[in-house]
């Protein structure tokens, strides 16, 4: 099977300190792979070295995307080629419609592939397919991006954006964070309408349930900014069963 | 400074500044006298300094120097290269008022769609029985110099009721390099009247020149007006833009400008309310780069009470520019019930860009509300990662989130024609960022 993602023995400084001590982990073409790991373990730090947001410093390792140099890339660049982190915490971006945002970044994405922007009336009935299917008023995608959205509401945002960019490795940080338990049906049954032998997928949480819904092949502990365990799916539930201490410890 | 001096058949010494134009000056022997005291007024200030506290940010010393000789009458070439940037300037569906150089072109123009609603005059035409126009109660030096020097202007009154239907767009041209153009105007709105007025400002292939325009408005009681100016001129122009506004009873007055050309620039307007239940709406935006100094100075004066104003201020600094606003409320001792804000942001796109923000208020009343809000600051890199990771490059990124900032002044025009047509200047400057 090839491997989509490759990271490599990933050191990871913020502000001097070392937050990731030497990370490894490789995801297959296809593959669902969850993280979990305790509070301020390096999760959103690896996927926000992955996407390439600034002021982290990589002093070690590496990380491959389809066999290319990923830290090479600027974050549009790395958009473009497939990558897509779907945010813990989405920003609120007032003055800029969503509609208009989810079509330049659409078409800038198309444009650094070379390939053709999207027509007005193919791209609105791509985003009025997606967003009914996520439960997203029209009304929602007329407002500044994220911009007095609920946090279910910018949760879905993120996961409308996925499936119309249609990545190819989709990075979900806390997905389930603030979703209540029918959001989070629909949001999951959005992922999991993205599944396909193309496509993987990272999925960062702290509960077991989110996995009920999007089934993982595979399962890592992370715990101070390491992977310290991998396993199948049932890894989840000993967790949930278990806690960390055992990892905390090491 | 232009000092060399030249003997007069009175006696008296001016400038040869004044002396060289005088001959093409319109106006009665009573306009000329006035032009010359007006002149002789000038000469004592001189160009405005950093000494003076209304020009401190802008020392017109200092950036300008010295004032250019006036613009040739234009020629038929001139006209020509003038038409292409009416072509390429003009707003849909407006009636056209053209100044080439500081002088009316009718050939340019529509004037005769303005009638039966608004009377068009030049001020050529005007002088020559009354001088009144070239008086203001100002004692500023580039105001006065202006009264010496207007060589033609657009003299519009819009009659009670008039609900026009399309705006009215003056357009002036500059065509003559490293000369000046000296215009004053009057629009006199009627009661009741609904109307939308434009001033843009554009070259026609001209370099280094200076402009020098003055615009005197009276808005009637129950009128709903709209002014909107839009300054782009050459990135060596110099551009002095003195508006003086006075304001009805029961009037929504909704102001606009655009600066986003010229290497110096002032647009200083003085609003009057001077009539009780009405409603201003000052909105602006400059947009710089390299080393431009652009400057926007407001004066709000509420001289009655029950009055509303909004300022709603951005700039954008990029480079080495730097960005004025001065922003000064003055509320009068009778002016109750006023209800005054003014909020200005400038966004700094580089290190060496600079913003001075002067708000001032002058409260001579006790029951009002007014406030004053200033900020400058950076792009938000969070909002700009968060749009990069979307796959948007940096330059596009910055754009977006620019014309976000922008938005918040545009989107106050009403009129949805003129939104996207300053909207698409905004654009335009993006664009040549990148
Ligand atoms: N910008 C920063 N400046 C300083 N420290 C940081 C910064 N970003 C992250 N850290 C630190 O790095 C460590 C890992 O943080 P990270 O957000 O990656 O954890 P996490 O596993 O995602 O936690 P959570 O489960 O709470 O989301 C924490 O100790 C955090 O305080
Ligand atoms: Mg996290």
């Amino acid at each position: 099977m090839m491997a989509l993602l490759e990271v490599k023995d990933l050191k990871v400084r913020v502000e001097e300190r070392e937050i990731l001590h030497g990370l490894t982990l490789t995801v297959n073409e296809g593959e669902v792979h969850a993280i979990m790991g305790p509070n301020g373990s390096g999760k959103s730090t690896l996927s926000h070295v992955i996407a390439g947001k600034p002021g982290y410093e990589v002093t070690d390792g590496q990380i491959l995307f389809k066999g290319e140099d990923l830290l090479e890339m600027e974050p549009d660049e790395r958009a473009a080629k497939g990558v897509f982190l779907a945010f813990q915490y989405p920003v609120e971006i007032p003055g800029v419609a969503t509609m208009n945002f989810l079509r330049t970044a659409l078409n800038a994405q198309r444009k650094a592939r070379g390939e053709s922007e999207y027509s007005t009336p193919d791209f609105l009935k791509k985003v009025r397919e997606v967003s009914k299917s996520l439960n997203i008023p029209q009304d929602m995608l007329k407002r500044g991006v994220n911009v007095g959205f609920s946090g279910g509401e910018k949760k879905r945002n993120e996961v409308l954006q996925m499936a119309l960019f249609e990545p190819s490795l989709c990075i979900l940080d806390e997905m389930d964070s603030g979703l209540d338990i029918d959001a989070l049906r629909i949001a999951a049954d959005g992922v999991n309408a993205l599944r396909s032998p193309k496509r993987s997928m990272v999925v960062i949480t702290h509960y077991q349930r989110l996995l009920n819904y999007i089934v993982p092949d595979v399962v890592h502990v992370m715990s101070r900014g390491r992977v310290v365990k991998s396993g199948g799916k049932e890894l989840a539930l000993e967790l949930e069963a278990s806690g960390y201490a055992q990892f905390e410890a090491a | 400074m232009n000092v060399a001096v030249a003997k007069t058949g009175g006696g008296r010494a001016v400038s040869d500044l004044f002396a060289s134009a005088e001959g093409r000056l319109p106006g009665s022997p009573e306009v000329i006298a006035a032009r010359r005291e007006a002149f002789e007024s000038y000469e004592r200030l001189g160009l405005p300094h950093r000494r003076i506290e209304e020009w401190k940010y802008t020392d017109l010393r200092a950036l300008v120097g010295e004032v250019l000789p006036l613009a040739a009458i234009p020629d038929a070439g001139a006209l020509k290269r003038a038409a292409e940037a009416v072509k390429a300037h003009a707003i849909e569906g407006a009636r056209k008022v053209v100044l080439v150089d500081g002088v009316f072109a009718a050939d340019l123009s529509d004037v005769r769609a303005l009638a039966p609603e608004a009377g068009f005059k030049t001020l050529r035409e005007t002088l020559e029985k009354d001088a009144g126009l070239l008086k203001t109660a100002s004692t500023d030096a580039v105001i006065a110099l202006n009264a010496a020097m207007a060589t033609d202007g657009v003299v519009l009154s819009i009659a009670d009721g008039a609900q026009l239907s399309a705006p009215i767009q003056i357009i002036h041209i500059a065509t003559a390099a490293s000369a000046s153009a000296f215009t004053r105007s009057r629009v006199a709105i009627g009661k009741g009247a609904r109307a939308t007025i434009v001033e843009t400002f554009v070259a026609a292939e001209a370099k280094a020149y200076q402009v020098n325009d003055a615009v005197i408005v009276s808005v009637g009681d129950n009128a709903d007006v709209a002014h909107i100016r839009l300054m782009d001129d050459a990135p060596d122009a110099v551009n002095i833009t003195s508006q003086f506004i006075t304001v009805g009873a029961n009037t929504k007055l909704n102001l606009f400008s655009m600066t986003s050309g010229a290497a110096v620039s002032r647009l200083q307007g003085f609003i009057t309310l001077a009539g009780e239940g009405s409603e201003l709406s000052v909105n602006g935006v400059n947009l710089l780069k390299k080393t431009e100094h652009g400057d926007t100075t407001l004066v709000v004066d509420h001289a009655v009470p029950n009055c509303v104003s909004r300022e709603t201020f951005r700039a954008v600094i990029d480079d080495r520019a730097h960005s004025v606003f001065q922003g000064r409320i003055i509320v009068r001792p009778d002016a109750q019930k006023t209800d005054g804000k003014m909020m200005t942001r400038a966004l700094l796109l580089s290190d060496e860009a600079e913003a001075d923000n002067k708000p001032e208020l002058e409260i001579f009343a006790d029951d009002v509300s007014c406030g004053h809000g200033a900020t400058a600051g950076a792009l938000d890199d969070s909002l700009l990662f968060y749009l990069k990771a979307r796959g948007l490059p940096e330059k596009q990124a910055q754009a977006l989130l620019i014309q976000a900032f922008v938005g918040e002044a545009i989107e106050q025009i009403a009129d949805d024609g003129l939104r996207e047509h300053v909207i698409g200047m905004a654009e335009r400057w993006l664009e040549r960022r990148s």
